[in-house]
């Protein structure tokens, strides 16, 4: 069963002169342990497909399917339950709480979701440490560094039972070597079974999927081929 | 890819054999420069015929030989790390003309050609990013390497990117042959200027 399918999914905002077309018919399969990159220049619908997937918005036509079930099918209790427990978001501006700790930020959406805040409290701190945050997790958002606090995100994003992880230019400002350990975090948390989409302009965050999917206008018009053998850039002969 | 002067590097650290200096080399350099044994003894051959290395005993070759570093050799190797190498010249990009190309040719969409040149690179960004990830965490030279690649490559998406979106905005006209040739002439000079 995918995690994640977008089946002819467009949106449009606005009427008559003012419509806009966000996106056009666009299917998207992610697999779970699949890590797919959306690439496309500003405006290209890549936010929107992000939100869409997320169930924060719904499609004006096409439908949504998370773990095999239809989006649309569902309350908008249920939907916000699916989001709580099974959808992970990290967000270039992190978005953490201001006046709570790294620790209570993780734990916030177990809780959220009915979780006792100690056992909310104890997977937070697992999470965290898996992210080497183990020291930081008492300090408030303001006192980590820019590298620290989107580890913090993406704790908050994989802790529980996820089985989706988005991703909006998850290494945001953060210069090359800390937006690399971001998507080092990214990669491994979705080669541990969870499929991850990340929107991203930037060609080396997108190079760390499995498939790139290239965006424009609101449509699909491109993705790459899947990857030869691992070593072949190493077998090339001498320049 | 200097061999002449890894060559020096390497010896600057001490007296070395040939099949040594070759394992060395590869090992440094990320394996990502494979280099045969003919390579290295050509160029250690040369070295020691212009003073820069001194062999144990130049009346036998072989594998016992070991080359040490002259004076010479370390200063020449001392000039070439502090000396740019040579950024200032464009490269005739055989990319960047088969887009400016693709801009008039009929019946050919230079969006299309745009994005068949970004997928194969972003492509080959993909493998490139595997080896980095694969390589183990205290291989310096491998992801050293690979990052340059990463960072090369990440340039020419960007100039697509950067083409894709002017060319969308501004579709230059048919170029007439004296608009062509006179105002390109006197742009180059004034870059010169």
């Amino acid at each position: 069963m995918s995690a994640l399918e977008l089946q002819s999914v467009s949106k449009v905002y606005g009427r008559g002169a003012a419509e806009v077309h966000a996106l056009r018919e666009v299917s998207l399969v992610v697999e779970p342990g699949e890590l797919v990159a959306v690439m496309g220049p500003s405006g290209s619908g890549k936010s929107t497909l992000l939100t869409i997937a997320g169930t924060l918005e719904s499609p004006s036509t096409g439908e949504v399917v998370i773990g095999g079930t239809p989006v649309a099918n569902l309350s908008r209790n249920q939907q916000a339950a699916m989001r709580r427990r099974s959808i992970g978001y990290v967000f270039q501006d992190f978005n953490l709480l201001a006046g709570l700790t790294a620790a209570e930020n993780v734990a916030l959406p177990l809780e959220l979701d009915g979780i006792s805040t100690k056992q909310a409290r104890r997977r937070a701190l697992e999470a965290l440490e898996r992210l080497g945050l183990t020291e930081r997790a008492e300090h408030f958002p303001d006192d980590l560094s820019g590298g620290e606090r989107q580890r913090v995100a993406i704790a908050r994003a994989v802790v529980g039972e996820r089985h989706l992880l988005l991703a909006d230019e998850p290494s945001g400002a953060l210069d090359s070597v800390n937006g690399e350990a971001v998507m080092r975090l990214v990669r491994s948390t979705c080669s541990g079974g969870v499929a991850g989409v990340v929107v991203t302009h930037d060609a080396q965050l997108a190079s760390w999927a499995d498939r790139v999917v290239f965006l424009r206008d609101g449509r699909v018009v491109d993705q790459t081929a899947p990857p030869e053998g691992p070593e072949s850039l190493l077998e090339a002969p001498a320049r | 890819m200097s061999v002449r002067h890894a060559v020096l590097a390497l010896l600057s650290e001490g007296p070395k054999y040939g099949l040594q200096l070759r394992h060395e080399f590869e090992e440094r350099t990320g394996e990502v420069w494979p280099m045969n044994v003919g390579q290295i003894y050509t160029t250690l051959q040369r070295l020691e015929r212009d003073g820069l290395v001194e062999s144990d005993d130049s009346e036998v070759d072989g594998p016992q030989k070991a080359f040490r570093l002259t004076s010479e050799g370390a200063a020449e190797l001392d000039q070439w790390l502090r000396t740019p190498p040579d950024l200032g010249s464009p490269p005739r990009d055989e990319l960047v003309i088969k887009v400016l190309v693709a801009i008039h040719v009929p019946g050919v969409d230079v969006h299309e050609v745009i994005q068949a040149h970004r997928r194969r690179v972003v492509e080959l960004m993909q493998e490139w990013t595997r080896v980095k990830r694969d390589a183990d965490a205290e291989d310096t030279s491998l992801t050293l390497v690979v990052d340059a690649e990463l960072f090369r490559l990440d340039s020419v998406v960007r100039w697509l990117d950067a083409a894709d979106s002017r060319l969308r905005r501004f579709v230059p006209s048919e170029p007439t042959p004296r608009a062509a040739t006179k105002p390109a002439s006197a742009k180059r000079e004034a870059v010169q200027r």
